[in-house]
């Protein structure tokens, strides 16, 4: 526990106690150390950059026609027409016939704690011993050789993605963010700055996982007895924290599993919740007013469409997929036109992978969503439009919309250059930038991740 | 071949254009046999199967309906290479994404047999549900027919498995029995009590039952003279429905199968059914290339091969056909170590004979991914360093290609003559994931197109509150 505190308070308690007077004084508080395990991400270096030409997705819905893209210092310069001038000193790159786009962020994975290959030595995505395991932390399991970034990037123009626990437990611990860029530690890909998440899950998986075992929950309604249990347990962590943080005093026993809940609580710490039933997504919205939390996003949300008025009103954007349907009892109800039913009723709509093969292909899984969209009969969709699902609205729900998800001036220049329509099939990424460096280039066999796993293997480094 | 609609799909669906002559116009035309697609074509159908399509112009009786599909793309329904579709309403288990356990909807699934006493003698069959919401779903995308295939249980042998349409009608079955699935790689070595060794062991040892059951019993090989009990004897139907035949014939103590079980390796052995054999790793293809030379009548059809590029001129030069998957590329196992999205377009430039199938991949239900992952490689064509495919040959490993694999290349997968008319006018081109089935047609019979998915749209385009609550707009 005292590897956490701050060495600077801890100096300054011992201070404080030194010089105490006469009344018994109260110590003053300690401050906890709330980012242990901090991000080493450093971007590598780029080369300013000018694409020329190209068909542009700004992530904000504008499709720019002969778009130009200015890219320099790891941020976004500029994005334009071709009236914008290039740099001194600048690439230039012709992007004729080219698509340029913020790069893709998936905010549901487990690329690294679910990696490749499949074998449970590797398997650390469910601490499946008990429903309330807010305390593990994704980035503690997280292998960074999974081969499967890799393949997120160069097939997928994925830059960024949220990994999360699994969905066994209620509360299934902390996400993490990371920037799509090799390292050999996970520190080494945190992106910087992004503020955690909570796993939570409604549904079949807590009740059938734990009652199969016959503990609770068995039910649904065990679920939400639990979690509310748990939610009351926090609060109370939460008063006496509160009370300690602002009056000094005797330090009360830390827990880490009521921490992140706390930070949940504190506004600090993202819910991200497992839920894809309508009835269940309501009964959550209500569960977070109930202790005074947001939900950030449902993910999977296969019944958003039913109540996606809600999700507007509550300002709760909901993760799907395309066209997954009826796997289990609780996606039986799935629509191919959710992900637009729920972008036209105002809210924020996501295209998700959770698998590391439809990370590779979350512009096609978008393509068929806009396109079953336009044949419902939605209006004022377009493919910059539904670039929104890819990298705008994810970044939003990662809190991280500042610093990437759009080419705005500024912004981290994470950007993928496809060579066509990445709304069609037959394109691929040609370029990938993550912070302005070129970590992709479909014409340069070096410019290309390998993981150690794959290394000296058959077909290391081939294209994949 | 006419098909009926069942009373309760009829209702609310318009009726089905019955099997007649009629002509499809102004459709770009593809013919799904490899060749390139063909603008303003036409496809001539006539009782239920091809008469002509592609460049051609007929004289028409003057009954003719003509259906104007200008500006639309016109392909065989899609033949899905490898599948479970019809066995599972609803599969996966909750607790299998969650860790541990066993579903309750297993009830509505039917794919896998974990504890039954057979292996081999399975028929999937019975078991296929042409009412499962999955094979509504797969129609609406243009899926028309399915190669079906059981889910090995606690044995590498799987059981029989089908070729199935998706009609909405209550007769799915186009070709029983038509194949035996093994496992012979992972899966195969857990079965088999934990090694490839005894996999293959085990392999051999059920055809040497075979044998030893087809020499004792001649009923097996050909059916024979009448018995004083032929009143209780079951009826053959088909030569492969080796279960029915001569209960009494005499094995040795020496056998591990059940007599059913060694009863249905019979045709395999024969050369009457063919084999399906899954395997991963490239060690694992020579391997069973290597059977091949030790059962020279063994028609053996390669599925999975993840690893297929690494031995591809062995393949070719056995003449094995292939049903792959398209775009695996991760290690997602050790079998899978080299996996590539070339795999298919190497093992086909090396002469293989390559069809694409959806091998544990939603093979219950997601079988319209198999346009988009055929579009996908394509569009690898494109790709420096990676082999794609054209789009004819794309387009045919997902109509022509698994059905000749299976020797029905004659009747099902092409627009070609005399061929079954299955086929789909797509609202744009088919390798496109943004285009729609429009109209579908089996054995010549158009098809309804909404399911339980299209129904719950319709009631939640518009979530106003109304009169009455939602559960009355229907």
């Amino acid at each position: 526990m005292s590897n956490k505190l701050v060495p600077t308070a801890l100096a300054a308690a011992f201070l404080l106690t030194a010089c105490a007077g006469g009344e018994e004084p109260k110590t003053p508080p300690i401050a906890i150390n709330e980012d242990p395990y901090p991000s080493t991400y450093v971007r590598y270096p780029g080369v300013p950059t000018v694409i020329r030409h190209a068909t542009v997705f700004d992530g904000e819905g504008r499709q720019i026609n002969d778009g130009t893209v200015v890219i320099a210092d790891g941020v976004v310069k500029a994005v334009g027409g071709p009236e914008l001038p290039t740099p001194a000193g600048a690439q230039e790159i012709n992007g004729a016939g080219k698509w340029v786009t913020p790069g893709i962020i998936d905010v549901h994975s487990h690329l690294g704690d679910y990696p490749s290959p499949g074998v449970s030595s590797l398997s650390d995505g469910n601490e499946a011993t008990s429903p309330v395991r807010p305390e593990v932390w994704a980035e503690h399991s997280v292998w960074p050789q999974d081969p499967g970034f890799s393949r997120a990037l160069v097939n997928g123009g994925v830059t960024t993605m949220q990994i999360l626990p699994g969905s066994a437990n209620l509360f299934g611990g902390r996400s993490v963010v990371l920037k799509n860029v090799p390292a050999r530690t996970t520190q080494g890909m945190k992106f910087p700055g992004a503020p955690y998440g909570l796993k939570m899950a409604c549904g079949e998986n807590p009740k059938r996982v734990y009652g199969s075992k016959g503990n609770m929950p068995q039910t649904r309604m065990g679920n939400i007895a639990l979690t509310r249990q748990t939610w009351i347990k926090a609060q109370a962590y939460k008063r006496d924290w509160d009370k300690y943080e602002k009056e000094g005093g005797k330090m009360p026993d830390r827990d880490l599993a009521m921490d992140t809940l706390k930070g949940v609580l504190d506004g600090k710490i993202l819910v991200q919740n497992h839920c894809y039933r309508a009835d269940e997504m309501a009964i959550m919205m209500d569960m977070a007013k109930e202790f005074g939390y947001r939900v950030t996003a449902f993910h999977h949300a296969v019944e958003a469409y039913k109540i996606a008025d809600l999700l507007r009103e509550n300002d709760v954007c909901a993760v799907m997929w395309a066209d997954w349907y009826g796997f289990k009892m609780e996606s039986y109800d799935a629509i191919k036109e959710n992900i637009p039913f729920v972008h036209n009723a105002g809210a924020c709509a996501i295209v998700h992978s959770d698998d590391p093969n439809y990370i590779q292909r979350l512009n096609q899984e978008a393509a068929k969503a806009l396109a079953d969209g336009v044949r419902a009969g939605i209006p004022n969709l377009s493919e910059g439009v539904a670039w929104e699902w890819l990298s705008r609205n994810p970044a939003k729900a990662l809190g991280i919309l500042e610093k990437t998800g759009t080419l705005t001036p500024g912004k981290m220049a994470d950007v993928v250059m496809w060579n066509g329509d990445p709304f069609s099939d037959y394109s691929r990424p040609e370029r990938v930038w993550i912070d302005g460096a070129l970590m992709y280039d479909a014409n340069d066999p070096k410019r290309r991740p390998v993981s150690d796993f794959e290394l000296g293997q058959p077909g290391q480094g081939d294209t994949k | 071949m006419i098909r009926r609609l069942t009373a309760a799909l009829l209702l609310g669906v318009a009726a089905p254009l019955a099997a007649q002559t009629f002509v499809i116009t102004g459709a770009t035309v593809a013919l799904g046999d490899g060749s390139a697609p063909i603008p303003n074509g036409q496809v001539v159908i006539r009782d239920g199967r091809v008469v002509a399509a592609g460049d051609i112009r007929m004289k028409l009786p003057a009954d003719t309906q003509v259906i104007d599909a200008t500006g639309k793309w016109v392909t065989p329904g899609i033949v899905a290479g490898f599948s479970r579709l019809g066995l599972a309403e609803v599969d996966l288990t909750a607790s299998e994404e969650g860790g541990g356990g066993k579903s309750d909807t297993s009830g509505a699934a039917d794919d896998s047999t974990s504890s039954g006493p057979f292996n081999a003698a399975i028929d999937v069959v019975p078991a296929i549900n042409p009412l499962d919401t999955t094979i509504a779903v797969n129609r609406a995308d243009g899926v028309t027919r399915a190669l079906v295939a059981p889910n090995a249980g606690k044995n590498i042998f799987a059981g029989q498995g089908a070729v199935i349409d998706t009609g909405a009608d209550m007769e799915p079955i186009t070709a029983a029995r038509k194949f035996q699935f093994v496992e012979l790689g992972e899966t195969g070595a857990g079965n088999a009590g934990g090694s490839r060794a005894s996999a293959h062991i085990m392999f051999r040892n059920a055809l040497r039952e075979a044998a030893e059951l087809r020499r004792y019993a001649p009923g097996i090989a050909a059916s024979s003279g009448r018995t004083p009990d032929e009143r209780e004897r079951p009826v053959v139907q088909n030569p492969n429905e080796s279960r029915v035949y001569s209960a009494d014939a005499r094995r040795s103590q020496d056998v591990l199968l059940t007599r059913f079980d060694a009863a249905a390796l019979v045709p395999v052995l024969q050369g009457r059914q063919y084999l399906f054999v899954h395997v991963e790793r490239a060690s694992d293809i020579v391997q069973v290339l290597g059977l091949k030379r030790d059962f020279p009548a063994l028609k053996i059809v390669l599925v999975g091969a993840s690893e297929g590029w690494m031995v591809a001129d062995r393949i070719a030069k056995a003449g094995i056909p292939v049903i792959a998957s398209a775009v695996n590329d991760l290690p997602a196992s050790f079998e899978q170590i080299a996996a590539t999205q070339s795999n298919v377009g190497r093992m086909k430039n090396a002469g293989v004979h390559v069809s694409i199938g959806m091998i544990d991949d939603n093979d219950t239900r997601n079988l319209f991914m198999e346009r988009q992952y055929a579009g996908n490689l394509v569009g690898l064509q494109k790709i420096p360093g990676a082999t794609g495919v054209s789009w004819g040959e794309a387009l045919a490993m997902i109509t022509s290609r698994p059905a000749e694999a299976i020797g029905m290349g004659g009747e099902i997968g092409s627009l070609a003559a005399g061929r079954r008319a299955d086929l789909v006018i797509w609202s744009g081109d088919p390798l496109e994931g943004t285009s729609g089935a429009e109209q579908v047609y089996i054995d010549g019979v158009r098809q309804p197109l909404d399911d339980h998915q299209t129904r719950l749209r319709d009631r939640y385009r518009y979530l106003e509150r109304r009169d009455l609550p939602e559960a009355y707009r229907h």
